[in-house]
């Protein structure tokens, strides 16, 4: 048994202790916001907080998840409203939106970090996140704004 | 309800050159009338697309499917305007397989590609709304005892304008219900939209912000399992012999199953599919093209490029005005084979049991998927359901069905649900890819540097034939789109097609002819303008006069592009304009390339012509969205076939463009009341050229191929 602390809920899971992160909270726990993109940390889609840092949950086994703090899309903000969210939504950033959980994940960790990034710090903490409909200039300018408020 | 004949009688496909940059066009007419719709008790349903209720809410229902584009907020759009409905109020609900909501665009299918979501549904759309408002007008001029001239409508009301009287449309649907639907009404002038042409924030957007939207990826079932399927690497490979010992000796694997494309390992969790599959012991038949090389694919291209093609377009003599040159030149092109790599992997979740089959599927095709279920679980068609979810990307890799056999032929042998989920791996290699191309270019220019001719020959896979055949004439015409539709004013013109099919599969992608030909059509142009000694901007108005549209766009990019204004030291420009799937467009391309030959992309403005605008945010962003796909393929997009399978992994070895690669773009949409073109996909088709007329005019040198290598560009200016 594995305890994780995932959205301040704790959980404890029957899986074995090298089974990647994204796996158990997609599979196991049903929380699927994470999302699957490539499963080799090239792209981002799986981007969760690890006591408030943005890693790749593709990558990180579950056994190293267990005792910190766990923050998926889903436990961003409960009622979906933390700035990182609104900024997306006032700058319509979305198409596709697979990408978006991760470059969500990734913005508001940067922010928390760094809460007046310059353009480069931005690209610098995206460069891992890919979107395939391209909306990085939306997305930046998003984080300009949440960057303000 | 009851199922409308009109699609058996009329649903052949007809495949037209006269599409006007179209793929399919059907005489297929979609039933917005009330003929096979009788509303239920308490409700009001004039047609398949609108249900209105007693306690004033409307469900809109949605045929094209969403994959980033917009269309799940620009299609009720079509029909709130028409009704005059308060848009807040507006439901929507997605159709699934049912042919009473085909695309008139494509037969009658259920199809979401070739940008015709607007072209195909803005008329049906539009008129089920202004025909149920029609009667709804005539419900409260009946109930008041008053002509309809005297009423009007707003946010979901009939107001009767001389006493100010006003009944919801809620408070009028028994009475409406029982009135008959007109066949013919009038649709607004653009001049009087309320709601088209303003930028209406998506539907889709907050749940694609909190995790909540599902895609297909994350559809749950009751004792749901997974499954992941080993593939033959060849292509055309099938199974010899397989030992799933070791397979199943993988904790949580719990069947190994043989299927059309493969061996399904089946577990469950994803993870433990995927171990499993590792574990799998497969002996392949690797078929006929086990030794099959890129390089051998162009060299047969280029021997094919050296015969006569097929003719698509012949204005003048082209061949007569070449010989009888003093400043004629051919130039040669080549593209590569290029993966979809949408974010979200193929996959696709069936459930096949007692008689039954469930398909919970992100597809741009409820037909093709419907066709597809039918088919792998042997059932009649009216015992199986598509249920689309979102797509993570489509970008026309997800018009196909081979993952909805994946999912129904393992749910079919396990006896329960499964989704079968392709790893990034499976879905780089595959895909069904763009087309490689090859094309020979010749142009000739008079005394005065004025281009007297321009001839094209292409060798390319033929998507035509593959679909439902090649005409009498032997053209692909969505190979040739962007060159026999060649805008510019040219008297000798002449377009050749090869097709060839060296067995690679491939498909549709994102702007699928014009993806080739906005390359090197522009790329062509803009060496001719070159050899005229003239700007290239100024070179092309010179042979637009005669059309004006193109004309337009080119005049508004230029313009806002700052075109001959100077630029910081090492950066240029580039130029380059078109007219695909009906819309018209212009990109200038600002770029820098460093002494070790990298490009650097700094700006891109794009101006479009798209005719009545629906919602410009959402057009903005597909232009930006567009661009980014292109340039990425121009920058780095390459499969390459190695033994008869594909090189690429991942987006380790498949790269794409990045946050901090990214440039500025602008997009400038030209007002216009002209019928609306497709959005979805022009911008990528424009990319390429732009960017490698810009790198020209950085570097004195010219691209050819595709990707743009960092060798070619070493060592600065020529």
């Amino acid at each position: 048994m594995t305890t994780l602390d995932v959205n301040g809920k704790r959980h404890e899971v029957d899986v074995s202790p090298d089974m990647p992160l994204l796996w158990v909270l997609r599979d196991t726990l049903g929380l699927t916001g994470t999302k699957f993109g490539c499963g080799l940390g090239q792209c981002g889609a799986c981007t969760v907080h690890l006591d408030g840092a943005a890693v790749r949950a593709c990558l990180t086994a579950v056994s190293a998840a267990a005792g910190k703090k766990i923050t998926t899309i889903e436990g961003l903000s409960p009622t979906a409203t933390h700035r990182v969210q609104v900024a997306w939504v006032d700058g319509q950033v979305p198409q596709c939106g697979y990408c978006q959980s991760g470059q969500i994940m990734s913005a508001a960790a940067l922010l928390a970090k760094t809460p007046r990034p310059t353009d480069a710090q931005i690209d610098t903490a995206m460069a891992g996140n890919i979107c395939r409909c391209g909306t990085y200039q939306r997305i930046k300018r998003a984080i300009q704004r949440a960057s303000q408020t | 309800m009851k199922t409308s004949p009109t699609l058996d009688r009329r649903s052949f496909l007809q495949v037209s050159a006269a599409a006007g940059g179209g793929l399919l066009v059907g005489a297929y007419l979609p039933s917005w009338t009330g003929a096979d719709v009788t509303s239920a008790a308490g409700t009001f349903e004039p047609n398949v697309w609108i249900k209105i209720t007693a306690d004033d809410n409307v469900r809109i229902m949605l045929t094209m499917l969403e994959m980033g584009q917009g269309v799940m907020t620009s299609m009720p759009m079509l029909v709130a305007e028409e009704l005059d409905f308060d848009w807040s109020k507006i439901k929507t609900e997605w159709a699934g397989a049912d042919p009473r909501y085909g695309n008139p665009n494509f037969g009658g299918q259920q199809l979401t590609a070739g940008s015709n979501s607007v072209r195909g549904m803005w008329k049906v759309l539009r008129e089920s709304g202004a025909t149920a408002r029609a009667v709804l007008v005539a419900a409260a001029a009946q109930t008041w005892g008053v002509p309809e001239s005297a009423c009007t409508t707003d946010k979901g009301a009939v107001i009767h304008q001389a006493t100010g009287r006003r009944l919801t449309y809620g408070a009028l649907v028994d009475k409406a219900a029982a009135l008959p639907v007109p066949t013919n009404v009038a649709l607004k002038s653009p001049a009087n939209f309320k709601m088209l042409g303003q930028s209406l924030a998506r539907l889709d957007v907050p749940e694609k912000v909190n995790g909540s939207a599902v895609f297909g990826i994350d559809v749950k079932l009751p004792g749901l399992v997974t499954a992941r399927v080993v593939r033959c690497p060849v292509f055309g490979g099938t199974v010899a012999a397989f030992n799933a010992d070791k397979a199943k000796a993988v904790p949580g694997v719990s069947h190994v199953v043989q299927i059309s494309s493969g061996v399904a390992v089946v577990a469950g969790n994803y993870w433990s599919a995927s171990r499993g599959a590792q574990a799998l012991e497969v002996t392949w038949d690797e078929g006929p093209l086990a030794t099959l090389t890129s390089a051998d694919i162009m060299k047969r291209y280029k021997e094919l490029g050296q015969q006569a093609g097929k003719v698509a377009r012949n204005d003048g003599n082209a061949d007569a005005a070449l010989t009888g040159s003093t400043g004629a030149f051919e130039r040669t092109y080549e593209a590569p084979f290029l993966a979809h790599a949408t974010m979200e992997p193929m996959n696709c979740t069936a459930d096949v049991r007692d008689g039954v089959c469930d398909v919970y599927v992100p597809t741009q095709g409820q037909t093709a998927s419907h066709q597809a279920a039918v088919a792998a679980s042997g059932l009649p068609a009216d015992k199986v359901k598509i249920h689309t979810t979102y797509m993570g990307g489509g970008f026309g890799r997800r018009g196909e069905a081979d993952f909805v056999a994946d999912a129904v032929e393992t749910s079919k042998a396990v006896g329960r649900p499964v989704k079968v989920v392709w790893s990034r791996e499976d879905d780089m290699q595959h895909d069904y890819y763009r087309p490689v191309s090859y094309a020979r270019m010749w142009g000739a220019l008079d005394a005065s540097g004025t281009p007297t001719v321009f001839k094209q020959h292409l060798v390319q896979q033929s998507l035509m034939k593959r679909i439902g055949g090649l005409p009498p004439n032997g053209v692909d015409f969505i190979s040739v789109d962007g060159s026999a539709n060649l805008p510019y004013d040219i008297p000798n013109v002449r377009v050749e097609y090869t097709e060839t099919d060296p067995g690679i599969p491939f498909g549709f992608w994102r702007s699928v002819g014009a993806s080739f030909q906005g390359f090197v059509v522009e790329a062509f142009i803009d060496e001719m303008a070159t050899e005229a000694r003239k700007d290239p901007y100024q070179f092309r108005r010179e042979l637009l006069r005669k059309a004006p549209r193109h004309l337009a766009v080119l005049e508004l990019a230029a313009e806002k592009a700052g075109w001959g204004t100077p630029l910081p030291a090492g950066r240029a420009r580039g130029i380059a304009v078109m007219d695909a799937f009906g819309s018209y467009l212009a990109q200038v391309t600002e770029v820098s390339v460093d002494a070790r030959g990298t490009v650097r992309v700094h700006k891109v403005v794009c101006s479009v012509d798209t005719g009545w605008v629906i919602n410009p945010d959402t057009i903005k962003a597909q232009m930006e969205g567009g661009i980014v796909y292109g340039l990425t393929a121009a920058l780095r997009g390459e499969i390459t076939i190695k033994n008869g399978r594909v090189e690429q992994r991942h987006f380790g070895d498949y790269q794409v463009m990045r946050h901090n690669e990214m440039p500025e773009i602008e997009v400038y949409i030209v007002p216009s009341t002209e019928v609306p073109g497709g959005i979805g996909e022009p911008s990528t088709a424009l990319a390429a050229g732009s960017l490698v007329n810009a790198v020209f005019a950085a570097t004195g040198k010219r691209i050819y191929s595709l990707p743009i290598r960092a060798e070619q560009l070493r060592g600065g200016k020529a």
